[in-house]
């Protein structure tokens, strides 16, 4: 294996852990409401994974999990 | 299908039956693992090819062209059409927790042939079934929970019925994992201390993430790890320190701390304990079951149970009574056929999936994967010696609490093993006593420390091991006990709402901690009750627990074939009710027996009948020791016995008014009203399964987009879709 095909496996590593553990979410968020306004106005990320959290507080029935 | 593809199924059908041949006809022999791997991995294969194709083309007929809510809804928080890759992983995470480690272990006492056909049959025909039919249904109508379809789509009694069914469920379920932690913890000071441990460590990535680096999840679950692993070892040095004492705690008493901590948790914020817990879990999980996997085929042991033994027909097994039918299919729920799955199936799945066509890799996929957790889990309680087995999982009642007393009580189950071999098995993993340690950790994590010692470290790393593994399932119940506890307290406070608004409010704390309250309550209720019984918590408890899953999945089976019946699919509808009514056979059944049955070891009210009787007669009859004991028994047998009939009841009125229903739907096709969301056609290109084919590749190149998948570019630059 060359140094580029283990940067890829490595980038490839790193993006399914970002995705699964939902690190990504912010990005999306950001890139969900740039899409259409590229100045629109968007939470810090502190403040989004505050009010993200926030949410599951509300209801605790999302992200559940099974015995 | 090219004769390539025919000449491979045809070995991979091979290698499976090759399997099932070599576990089923071995008499008296020792059998290798492999041959349980090879029946298990052939079966899901030959399975998830050609009866979830079946499912996914024919039956649901899953539309490629039809738009997800994921893709309609996408909001980028809850509603995100994401990668399949990922949402798999997302979903069988959800699903896959303890249950299915317990559940085989305790089947074990039957042999490993009953347990492991049960897991593989029940998996293929029933619970992937029921996991990728509730997600597709769920994923046509935005994500509905499976209450919200049973209200829709069968009506307010059968709904109502479920929602009570859910809540019950979740009380003995919270119960039954509670016991579990609880009988593995006991006297074991390293055990107390690595878990209590945990804690800390989640509060600490909590505020790390809160407040430090918000929103770095990877880091602080790498850190976390490493902290949990330094747990585990620390636990050893202080189990040998002057310290040992403190962390050597009663039944009793860690009861008293299950209860408190669940409490706290469900009352603290969301962000400070449970959050980073399920981080740490979920890590923690997805590692060692990859590592199970690998250190099984590596050390391929050798199954040193029987195929069969005589507690499958005679009915009178330590671990839990009752014969092989229906008791083997109530005590296997996950890993085989689990209720609980259509609460994630319908609920957080349906809103990420991009594409109907990858609702059979998600649903019946993860679900397979978690049938074959649960086969290691089979494997590694049947490569103990049975004699050690049986000591572990027999209640005190029936061994007694001395090695001797143990290994007599054995004897006469028709195994042996030493006085002196059962005190060295316990030193081996530095506890003071291996013996009725019931509820199935201990026994899985032995087996667990047996493989994982057999290819690192050797005999002096068995102790680690036992307590990784003890740890690893500790984490899950934990994390579950904190989610299902808020769950519950969600539910009654919306339930109070209609009695009193502010109960719905989650910010009225007095609501909050009312509802927190009656649910640890419940669930500390049973717990106690599980650790004081003398009959034996898991031997009471945990039939009550399978029946309660296994009523959970006839309610999903039931909306799913009401679904399929009223949206014009009649002629498939047995794909989901040969399960459903084998199931509804299972579970009255066992609560029919349960409630009526003369054995007093199978039926609560003949236990009550026994102990009363005794108590008239002022005898105390064994295994009670006093006549405040023989008290417990009669009302711990009264208000299990009460409960089996109320499980009973639920479901049949949930199957009636379901049968209602499809008969209307028949007799009057156009009375039905379907709540489905109308169609809309899909912009969105994605692969359907683990692997792209090469048409696939060449229409997401066509598209533009990645192979992630995603909206097609030209469709994304003139429509204004948001």
């Amino acid at each position: 294996m060359t140094g580029a095909d283990v940067r890829r496996v490595a980038g490839r590593i790193r993006w399914y852990v970002r995705e699964l553990t939902g690190e990504s979410v912010y990005d999306r968020y950001v890139a969900h409401a740039r899409a259409h306004d590229p100045e629109a106005p968007v939470l810090s990320r502190r403040a989004f994974e505050r009010a993200r959290m926030d949410a599951r507080e509300a209801d605790p029935r999302e992200g559940f999990r099974c015995c | 299908m090219t004769p390539k593809s025919i000449a491979v199924w045809s070995l991979v059908a091979l290698a499976g039956a090759i399997g099932w041949a070599a576990l089923a006809l071995s008499r008296g022999e020792e059998v290798s693992a492999a041959w349980m791997l090879a029946a298990a991995l052939g079966s899901y294969a030959i399975a998830y090819r050609f009866y979830s194709r079946f499912i996914a083309n024919r039956v649901l007929k899953a539309d490629r062209n039809r738009a997800t809510p994921a893709e309609l809804l996408d909001n980028g928080v809850d509603f995100h059409p994401t990668d399949r890759r990922v949402l798999f992983g997302h979903h069988f995470a959800a699903i896959a927790g303890a249950g299915p480690l317990v559940g085989p272990v305790l089947a074990a006492q039957m042999g490993y042939l009953p347990g492991t056909i049960w897991l593989v049959v029940g998996v293929i025909f029933a619970g992937a079934v029921q996991d990728m039919v509730t997600l597709f249904f769920s994923t046509r109508r935005n994500g509905r929970s499976l209450g919200q379809m049973a209200r829709d789509e069968i009506g307010p009694v059968g709904g109502i019925a479920a929602l009570v069914a859910v809540f019950i469920i979740m009380i003995i379920l919270l119960a039954v994992l509670a016991l579990v932690i609880v009988n593995a913890l006991a006297h074991s000071p390293w055990g107390v201390f690595s878990i209590g441990m945990t804690i800390p460590i989640a509060l600490f990535m909590g505020v790390y993430l809160r407040i430090l680096r918000p929103g770095k999840v990877s880091e602080v679950s790498l850190i976390g790890v490493a902290l949990l692993l330094l747990a585990i070892v620390s636990g050893g040095w202080v189990a040998e320190s002057s310290w040992a004492d403190f962390f050597t705690l009663e039944p009793g008493t860690l009861v008293i701390w299950m209860i408190v901590y669940g409490f706290l948790a469900s009352v603290l914020p969301v962000w400070l304990l449970l959050a980073p817990r399920d981080y740490l879990s979920t890590f923690m999980k997805v590692g060692t079951i990859g590592l199970l996997a690998v250190g099984v085929v590596i050390a391929l042991p050798t199954l040193k149970m029987p195929a069969v033994t005589d507690f499958a027909s005679s009915g009178s097994g330590p671990v839990f009574a009752g014969s092989m039918f229906p008791f083997v299919f109530i005590t296997i729920a996950c890993g085989a056929l689990s209720g609980f799955h259509s609460l994630v199936s319908s609920g957080t799945t349906p809103k990420m999936v991009q594409k109907e066509t990858q609702i059979r890799m998600i649903g019946y996929g993860a679900m397979l994967v978690e049938s074959f957790v649960a086969i290691m889990a089979m494997i590694a309680a049947c490569i103990i010696d049975p004699g050690l087995y049986f000591a572990i999982n027999a209640p005190v009642g029936a061994i007694g609490d001395s090695v001797q007393s143990a290994s007599q009580a054995v004897a006469n189950f028709g195994f042996t093993i030493s006085p002196d071999a059962l005190a060295q098995a316990a030193k081996d993993v530095e506890e003071t006593s291996l013996l009725s340690r019931t509820g199935g950790a201990p026994t899985f994590a032995l087996g667990m420390s047996e493989i994982f010692s057999a290819v690192v470290g050797g005999t002096a790393m068995k102790a680690f091991w036992y307590h990784f593994a003890i740890m690893f399932e500790a984490l899950f119940i934990l994390t579950t006990v904190d989610a299902g506890t808020r769950v519950g307290r969600f539910m009654l406070q919306d339930m109070l709402g209609n009695a009193y608004k502010p109960f719905r409010e989650v910010s009225w704390k007095p609501g909050v901690w009312f509802a927190s309250a009656v649910v640890v309550g419940g669930w500390g209720y049973f717990l106690w009750v599980g650790v004081h019984d003398p009959l034996g918590g898991i031997n009471q408890l945990f039939p009550l627990f399978g029946i309660a899953n296994q009523l959970l999945a006839a309610v999903a089976l039931a909306v799913c074939t009401t679904l399929l019946v009223k949206s014009g699919r009649l002629k498939w509808a047995w794909v989901t009710a040969v399960p459903l009514a084998w199931d509804v056979a299972v579970t009255l059944t066992a609560s029919w027996q349960k409630i009526f049955s003369e054995d007093v070891k199978v039926g609560f009210f003949a236990q009550r009948d026994k102990y009363q009787a005794g108590i008239d007669a002022g005898e105390v009859l064994a295994p009670a020791k006093t006549m405040d004991d023989m008290r417990t028994v009669v009302t711990n047998s009264t208000v299990d016995g009460v409960l089996s009939a109320l499980f009973a009841l639920l479901i049949i009125v949930v199957l009636v008014d379901a049968g209602r229903v499809c008969y209307k739907a028949i007799r009057d096709p156009e009375s039905v009203k379907l709540h489905e969301t109308p169609f809309v056609e899909s912009k969105l290109v994605a692969p359907a399964s683990l692997f792209a084919t090469k048409e696939e590749k060449a229409e997401l190149a066509a598209a533009g987009v990645g192979p992630e998948g995603g909206i097609r570019k030209e469709a994304a630059e003139t429509g204004s879709r948001t």
